[in-house]
């Protein structure tokens, strides 16, 4: 006997899709209009750094780790990759702050915070090991220095710091899918529960479903 | 969860039913999108980005070829950091502990090295040498292990007693380790030594630890890191070569070095494993970070230091909402 229509894991995955986030909530038009605030554009502005470190850290891959020492359109494009990171960085932590502020978390968006905290973790380990791949004096001190700390509980016996290929890797594969699929579950989480009420909202403009 | 806090709980959850305005979403995305390219590329063109050349073995032997014939003769002695180091590179030593907890030691020797073959013995063989070093490996290598670590050792102590100043050490029972010294600084001043770790007699290799790991032993590279203000003990975790912005998002892990107990290696248990109780109390607050949403305190303070009336301004004045007490 087959497996009734409703049941298989495909239906289920496209209905629960469907139930829970339509494409008017994942492309919407409007929004409320409590969201006025300069903070909220950090959280997109996160984004749109995030989309430049992918794209300037592509073409590095493709020249490899020790072409912008040599070539000015590398060493242009590693500019492009450094500033992006350090702006990403200034974003997230805006961001961050202002989602704990506004106790972003309510109203069943734990999860939310979860995986924008867990982000904002994996992106310090995707910025680190970009620092070891730099392949200049700076790479060098790091890895000296920083293998003290993972070998002292025990990490460093598979995260070995002074290993360049190791590293290389983790940097332009591992890390950045990890931090890739948790910004996308991220983003779908907020369009799936909207952006949080204000603290203390008046209570007609929330409707408890009964 | 309370009724009450179940009910708030709901109550945010319920989807918006007050005022909207338009938004586009995907222009918005095109903008930021835009404006941070912009941005960047303005930054690169004005400032560029930091790199500086490292450092190579050429460089130091070079520079303070004394400091290295001494690194070179404490590598195999036995006596320098990496020689005394403990896991993942040996087992001189047991590595630190956080109290009963010694992960260091418990994760074990998954890389090893030996720093008599890897450092001195295997480089120099890998060259086309003189006479006298051919000669002093050919010893070296016929000779028991114990007598080796006693040539290695009486030279070794020679040098620190006259404090690293090669033509002060006395005539002494130290075998073929002068010349093997000496043909290793001669190897790193031709620029042979580089290539020759890394690659230990192999092709394809992409593993720098053992560069790393000898550069370390010696005054070279600390030198330089104290120049460039990148030492542990003064912020230099978050610094960056030149005058460009570093890793500033490691202030914290930053700032435990610069306080005691951890900054003082006398001060035990935990000064002298500040290493490992400083990764295991960042893993904490990077846990308790993520878990903010459900630590008792800390998940209500956003309500009790009233923030969000300045970030809700235009929507608590237009619904005349007071702020309430939690």
């Amino acid at each position: 006997m087959s497996t009734p229509t409703h049941e298989m894991w495909t239906a289920r995955l496209r209905s629960s899709w469907q139930r829970n986030l339509p494409i008017e909530k994942l492309l919407p038009d409007d929004q409320p209009a409590y969201v006025a605030s300069w903070i909220y554009v950090f959280g997109v502005a996160t984004i749109a750094a995030l989309g430049v470190i992918i794209a300037s850290g592509i073409v590095l891959a493709f020249q490899g780790p020790a072409w912008y020492h040599t070539s000015d359109i590398g060493n242009f494009t590693n500019s492009i990759h450094f500033w992006s990171v350090q702006m990403f960085f200034a974003f997230m932590v805006i961001h961050l702050w202002g989602k704990f502020w506004m106790a972003a978390w309510r109203g069943n968006r734990v999860r939310t915070w979860i995986t924008g905290a867990v982000a904002f973790v994996v992106s310090i380990a995707t910025a680190f090991t970009g620092y070891l791949v730099q392949t200049n004096f700076d790479s060098q001190w790091i890895s000296f220095e920083a293998k003290d700390g993972f070998n002292s509980v025990g990490v460093g016996a598979w995260f070995t710091v002074t290993n360049l290929g190791q590293m290389l890797l983790l940097h332009v594969a591992f890390l950045p899918l990890i931090l890739g699929v948790l910004t996308l579950v991220h983003v779908l989480m907020v369009r799936r529960r909207g952006v949080v009420p204000p603290i203390d909202a008046v209570p007609a403009n929330l409707e408890v479903r009964k | 969860m309370s009724r009450s806090s179940k009910a708030k709980e709901e109550f945010d959850a319920a989807p918006w039913q007050g005022k909207t305005r338009k938004y586009d979403i995907i222009k918005e995305g095109t903008v930021a999108l835009l404006v941070v390219a912009i941005l960047t590329v303005a930054l690169s063109l004005l400032l560029g980005s930091p790199d500086d050349t490292p450092l190579t073995f050429k460089g130091w032997a070079t520079t303070n070829s004394d400091n290295f014939y001494a690194t070179a003769v404490s590598e195999l002695a036995g006596t320098s950091g990496t020689a005394t180091y403990g896991p993942p590179y040996n087992s001189a030593a047991d590595g630190l502990n956080v109290g009963p907890l010694w992960l260091q030691k418990w994760a074990g020797v998954s890389r090893p090295i030996d720093t008599v073959n890897d450092f001195v013995i295997a480089p120099l063989s890998t060259q086309v040498m003189s006479v006298e070093i051919a000669s002093a490996l050919a010893t070296w290598k016929a000779a028991a292990q114990t007598e080796q670590n006693t040539w290695a050792t009486n030279y070794d102590s020679a040098i620190a007693k006259v404090e690293g100043k090669l033509s002060a050490v006395p005539a002494g029972n130290y075998g073929p380790v002068p010349a093997l010294a000496q043909g290793l600084t001669d190897m790193a001043k031709a620029g042979g030594l580089d290539a020759a770790l890394l690659s230990q007699g192999g092709f394809f290799q992409t593993d720098n630890t053992k560069q790393i790991l000898f550069f370390g032993d010696g005054s070279y590279l600390d030198d330089a890191g104290t120049a460039a203000n990148l030492q542990g003990g003064t912020w230099g975790m978050m610094n960056e070569t030149g005058r460009y912005p570093g890793q500033a998002w490691l202030w914290l892990y930053s700032f435990w070095y610069q306080i005691p107990p951890f900054n003082n290696e006398e001060s035990k248990p935990i000064g002298a494993n500040a290493d490992a109780y400083i990764m295991v109390l960042m893993g904490a607050l990077s846990l308790g970070l993520i878990l903010i949403p459900l630590i008792p305190g800390v998940k209500t303070l956003p309500m009790r230091i009233p923030i969000h009336r300045g970030i809700w301004r235009q929507y608590y004045e237009e619904n005349g909402i007071k702020r309430r007490k939690y």
